[in-house]
């Protein structure tokens, strides 16, 4: 026991001169490990008398405890020490780049038509859709086209070969036919909006051989030309998102509306920049009217009983008048450079509360 | 259609400027392409009076002149011939708009003389060709006087007409129109019969049998003897030329001056060149015609033409022929007037490819009643312009019948136009349209006049009201619905949004490509069967509907990798054409990855795009569709445009739902692409549409409150035994505890026997009862390793 005060000193100075948490744990081994020197004091407790046990272990455990608290203390100290060298160790540039990601987008035909969709769903239409190829019936006679009527010139329509019935199919000029097909299918009332490819056969500065429309239709016993008008003014002034957009319904003429009526709206162009809104000059988006009663009969519809209206506008038109895309052959070319810089990101989910666009 | 505004008013009676008379046209549907004005860009210009004319200092050519301004005198270098003291000149000062060149006048200073303005040609105000020398006015011009009050101008208007409004093909319909909206009163036309001094000597006959009668129902003609055919007067001239009309010979002019006042068309022939009658027939398949265009045509059976007997001299209702045609020297003319079928005129003019003034209007109907009185207007022309005297008419046929009445029921007007237009302005609209209005037992009884054939039922009536009355006073209304729209999209088209979105949040960019592609790819990706292909393609290049939408986005690929991006990802969701039918065409969400998946960077190795990429686009778009990837099998067969050994199809029971994997390299080379590029076509309509629920709840999470633990194993197995198999085995060991099965490693290398892989595998066990004992867990573990055994014939590895 008179080597107690010894060991002790000497484990405590060990315990301060530890540099290292490995330096620390051999001096808590050669103290308190199983053959430690106080360990092994402790064991020589066993051989005394009762009254010298009790008094030697209280000293022996009062040294314990001391060397003991004096090396949790030393080791926390290292660990800090430890840590705090190696996060020195781990220090990074933190201007190297990110991992790379790439983010994709929408192709604005399809951000502009879900646009549209988002706004003529507020006003309970649905969204029709048909066949891209399409037989004469639906694509011309059905509305209104006869076989030798001069209307017919106004379209360059996209024929397949003759069939042996004489009959030849074609890609549909228009998304008229969805009209066709959705009164014939369908009970009035109907509201319906159709958005789609559609094809002719012209190809230069502003026209390309596909492009995509959108067609409306409204179908039922009251609804008239006031209504077209009221539904086309709500839909422009929402759809190009500014305070005012003059609306204009130009008396015209198509095989399948009667009265029928091109629709303008108002825009500005000073400075050379196109602005949609009220100003001095009109462009054309769409053309519509009264569902022509030869239409409704070919669908089986009685036009004393039945009216209703349609309109149609190109759906690349609108984006490129609302997002001002200069050139409507780019659509089609999946320039890379076109897309990121024309398509939106893929959260950018048009609705009306949040609004259509960014 | 272009007239001027001077040639308006002499059909229509009116105050109304230009632009209000612009606006109306276009409020009434004769939609204004365009006005010339030219006094638009005159306002400047003044009549000056050269004081003096001297020569230039320094130039030979140029003259120094002093020009009285009416507010002073300025000193103009000018180069023409005929500057000279005393001369009555068109001045510009500086700050004048030049039309010729569209710039304004600026001082100038020539060969160091000072010029303070320019004396203007014709030409430099584009108000003629002459450029010889400067514009001299008369002497006795007021000095000072701004031009637009000493001169007047006649500003072109040009309209577009619909196809239906064959009458606003003459100016005289478009007065009319304007006058039913308000804007003046028509004119009237006054038409007396010009009495015939002779017999013509020429007949007229209808040579048609009772089936193409209808070709030419009326002919009417007659010969005018002794006239001159010279320059036209000026009047006549100056229309023409400012609708873009050259000016041939008068009796030629006239012809086209009734084509575009009258909206009738008429013919002359040289009487001289005649050869016996005149007869209007079909022609024989072959015969010829010598148009007056220059061009000559063969004929095809069945084509009305008028001839004589040596055969067709004009194509009716098209194009006159060159051997009959009126010269200088023509002293008899013989004028026809007739009426031509629309159809068959459009069909002859179609095939033979010939686009004039008369067929435009005789293919949309014109008049059938103003035949004989059109004839007896363009003899007094004729004889007023001409000279000579006119035989009796020769008229063949008669007018065909297009009387019609319509009853109008007044409320239809409101109840189709949305706009209330008392009954007096629908009879004032319907009369000032040319209609006979009389009272009816439902409300109007309406005779539409003769040249509105497009009027045929009331709603074109209700038409010509609410057009007449404007749009714009139609109040605008919104569609009644209800206040809180409900949801419209169907599930497929939520769907289609869904994946969209899902691909493009992958880092793939959406684009729109052609329906149609070449038929050599077409050919490459199951297709280009000749019922596919479309008979008039807008190009060799695009002649065959897409099989695929593979072709057009790897095509895409390559042009971008031409503009140097080479490393990208592309998708489209379009249709693919299966068949001829209409509805044979499938719905697609392809897709493309090209070059390198990771591209370089300091912390990962850069790697090139391969099947697993396109497998994972494929799968996050069927999990966005709502699919469910675990109910679909994966199976290694593709169409022949993917690489054979490294593509699959993902099938639900024996359908296909998608294919994906790396292209064929012999694909992607003919189609100069480089690769690799991976790929996948997910067919939507394939994809089972979610069941409608009857609630929107989610079933209730079964959460486990015991850990879940993880087990590694590791099999030796044949090299063709599929990963899946092994996975799938060990799924099914135990289905309510194994929850999880992922493979983390592979390994084919050296230390595996010839023909033999390692696939680890690592399975998530989840108790949900009570904690699994150390022998659940090894009997467990037993079941798995056996399953798998049994299903690949593998080993466990040691």
């Amino acid at each position: 026991m008179q080597d107690l005060d010894r060991i002790r000193s000497e484990a405590l100075a060990e315990i301060a001169a530890s540099q290292s948490l490995e330096q620390l744990d051999a001096v808590r081994v050669a103290a308190l490990g199983k053959k430690g020197s106080i360990t092994g004091l402790m064991k020589s407790l066993g051989a005394m008398s009762a009254e010298d046990r009790k008094a030697a272990g209280a000293m022996l455990n009062a040294a314990r405890d001391e060397v003991s608290a004096a090396l949790d203390t030393a080791k926390a100290v290292l660990e800090a020490g430890a840590l705090d060298s190696r996060l020195a160790r781990e220090r990074i540039d933190v201007t190297l780049s990110a991992r790379p990601e790439t983010q994709g987008r929408i192709h604005p035909i399809s951000q502009v038509m879900d646009e549209m969709s988002a706004i003529f769903a507020q006003m309970g239409f649905e969204v029709a859709e048909g066949p891209d190829i399409e037989d004469d019936f639906h694509n011309f006679t059905a509305l209104n086209i006869p076989q030798e009527h001069p209307a017919r010139q106004m379209h360059d329509t996209f024929y397949f070969g003759e069939k042996a019935d004489g009959s030849r199919h074609l890609l549909r000029t228009h998304t008229s036919p969805v009209q066709i097909r959705t009164m014939v299918a369908n009970k009035p009332p109907i509201r319906i909006i159709a958005p789609g490819r559609t094809y002719r056969c012209d190809s230069d500065m502003t026209h390309t051989p596909m492009f995509h429309q959108i067609e409306g239709l409204v179908i039922d016993k009251t609804t008239h030309m006031g209504h077209l008008k009221g539904c086309l003014m709500e839909f422009v002034t929402t759809f190009f998102e500014v305070d005012e957009v003059p609306v204009r319904f130009r008396p015209s003429f198509f095989p399948f509306t009667e009265p029928s009526a091109e629709v303008d709206i108002g825009c500005s162009r000073e400075g050379g920049e196109l602005k949609i809104g009220p100003g001095k000059g009109w462009l054309e988006i769409g053309g519509s009217g009264m569902v022509h009663p030869n239409v409704l009969r070919a669908c089986g519809l009685d036009p004393e009983v039945y009216q209703g209206f349609a309109f149609g506008m190109g759906v690349e038109r609108m984006a490129m008048l609302k997002y001002g895309i200069p050139d409507l052959r780019t659509f089609f070319d999946s320039d890379l450079r076109w897309l990121k810089h024309y398509g939106f990101v893929p959260f950018d989910v048009p609705t009306l509360s949040g609004g259509l666009t960014r | 259609m272009k007239f001027t505004l001077s040639w308006l008013k002499s059909h229509l009676e009116t105050d109304a400027t230009l632009a209000q008379i612009e606006t109306a046209l276009t409020d009434i549907g004769l939609e204004v392409e365009g006005i010339d004005d030219p006094s638009q860009h005159l306002g400047g210009f003044i009549v000056g009076h050269i004081l003096s004319a001297e020569k230039h200092p320094n130039a030979d050519k140029l003259r120094l002149c002093t020009v009285e301004t009416g507010s002073g005198t300025i000193q103009v270098v000018c180069g023409a011939p005929n500057a000279r003291a005393g001369l009555k000149v068109i001045l510009a000062q500086p700050g004048t708009y030049i039309p010729h060149n569209g710039e304004v006048l600026k001082k100038g200073n020539v060969r160091g003389v000072e010029s303070q303005g320019m004396m203007c040609s014709w030409r430099e105000l584009k108000l003629g060709e002459d450029h010889d020398g400067i514009a001299e006015l008369a002497a006795d011009t007021a000095i000072g006087a701004r031009l637009l009050d000493i001169m007047s101008f006649d500003p072109m208007i040009e309209i577009s007409v619909t196809p239906n409004r064959v009458d606003c093909l003459g100016v005289r319909g478009i007065a009319r129109d304007l006058a039913a909206g308000g804007l003046g009163t028509l004119k009237p036309l006054m038409v007396e019969p010009v009495p015939g001094r002779f017999k013509s000597p020429i007949g007229v006959r209808l040579d048609f049998d009772a089936e193409s009668a209808d070709a030419c129902p009326l002919f009417a003609g007659r010969l005018i003897r002794g006239v001159k055919n010279g320059d036209s007067p000026q009047w006549l001239k100056d229309r023409l030329t400012t609708i873009g009309l050259r000016p041939i010979s008068v009796l030629v002019d006239i012809t086209n001056f009734f084509t575009y006042d009258l909206c009738r068309p008429l013919h002359v022939f040289d009487a001289a060149k005649v050869k016996g009658d005149i007869r209007a027939r079909l022609s024989v398949a072959g015969e010829t015609l010598a148009g007056l265009n220059g061009k000559t045509y063969t004929l095809d059976a069945g084509m009305t033409v008028i001839a004589d007997d040596a055969g067709p001299e004009a194509l009716a209702g098209i194009l006159g022929g060159e051997p009959s045609g009126c010269t200088a020297a023509t002293t008899d003319v013989f004028l026809e007037a007739a009426y031509f079928d629309p159809i068959r005129t459009a069909a002859t003019g179609r095939r033979l490819d010939i686009l004039s003034d008369a067929r435009f209007r005789f293919e949309r109907g014109v008049d059938p009643a103003f035949v004989v009185p059109a004839m007896e207007l363009a003899t007094r022309m004729i004889l007023d312009l001409c000279g000579g005297e006119a035989s009796e008419p020769v008229i063949a046929g008669t007018e065909p019948d297009w009387q019609k009445s319509i009853v109008l029921r007044p409320s239809r007007v409101a109840e189709l136009g949305g706009v209330e237009v008392s009954v007096d302005r629908m009879e004032t609209i319907l009369n000032d349209l040319g209609c006979a209005v009389a009272e009816h037992a439902d409300g109007l009884l309406v005779n539409p006049p003769s040249w509105r054939g497009d009027i045929t039922a009331e709603h074109d009536l209700v038409e010509e009201i609410i057009r007449i009355n404007g749009y714009h006073n139609i109040p605008s209304v919104p569609l009644p619905r209800s206040s809180m729209p409900r949801p419209v999209l169907t599930p497929s088209q939520r769907r289609a949004g869904w994946v969209r979105r899902q691909l493009a949040t992958r880092g793939l960019v959406e684009t729109v490509t052609w329906s149609f592609l070449p038929e050599a790819q077409a050919l490459m990706f199951g297709g280009g069967a000749p019922e596919m292909h479309l008979a008039n393609p807008i190009s060799s290049d695009l002649d065959v509907m897409r099989p695929s939408v593979l072709p057009n986005l790897v095509s895409a690929v390559g042009r971008n990798a031409d503009r140097g991006m080479r490393d990208l990802g592309l998708f489209e969701i379009g249709p693919q054409f299966d068949g001829p039918e209409p509805g044979q065409q499938r719905q697609v969400a392809a897709g493309v990855r090209a070059g390198k998946a990771r591209t370089r960077h300091w912390a990962e190795a850069a790697r090139a795009v391969d099947a697993f990429d396109a497998k994972a686009d494929v799968l996050a778009a069927i999990a966005a569709a709502g699919g469910n990837p675990d109910s679909l099998q994966v199976v290694a067969e593709a169409p022949v445009w993917y690489h054979p050994g490294r593509s699959g199809t993902l099938k639900l029971g024996n359908k296909a739902v998608a294919f994906f994997g790396e292209l064929h390299p012999g694909i992607l080379a003919k189609l100069d692409v480089k690769g690799p590029v991976a790929a996948f076509e997910l067919f939507l309509e394939a994809l089972p549409l979610p069941k409608a629920k009857a609630t929107k709840a989610r079933p209730l999470l079964k959460a486990s409150a015991f850990q879940p633990l993880e087990r590694d194993f590791a099999f030796i197995l044949d090299s063709a035994v599929a990963a899946d198999a092994v996975i799938r085995a060990a799924k099914g060991a135990d289905r309510a505890l194994v929850t999880d099965v992922t493979l983390f490693d592979l390994y084919e290398g050296d230390k595996m026997a010839a023909g033999k892989k390692s696939l680890a595998i690592s399975v998530t066990l989840q108790p949900t009862e009570k904690t699994l004992t150390d022998e659940e867990i090894e009997a467990i573990g037993a079941k798995i390793v056996q399953a798998v055994i049994k299903a690949t014939g593998g080993e466990l590895r040691g």
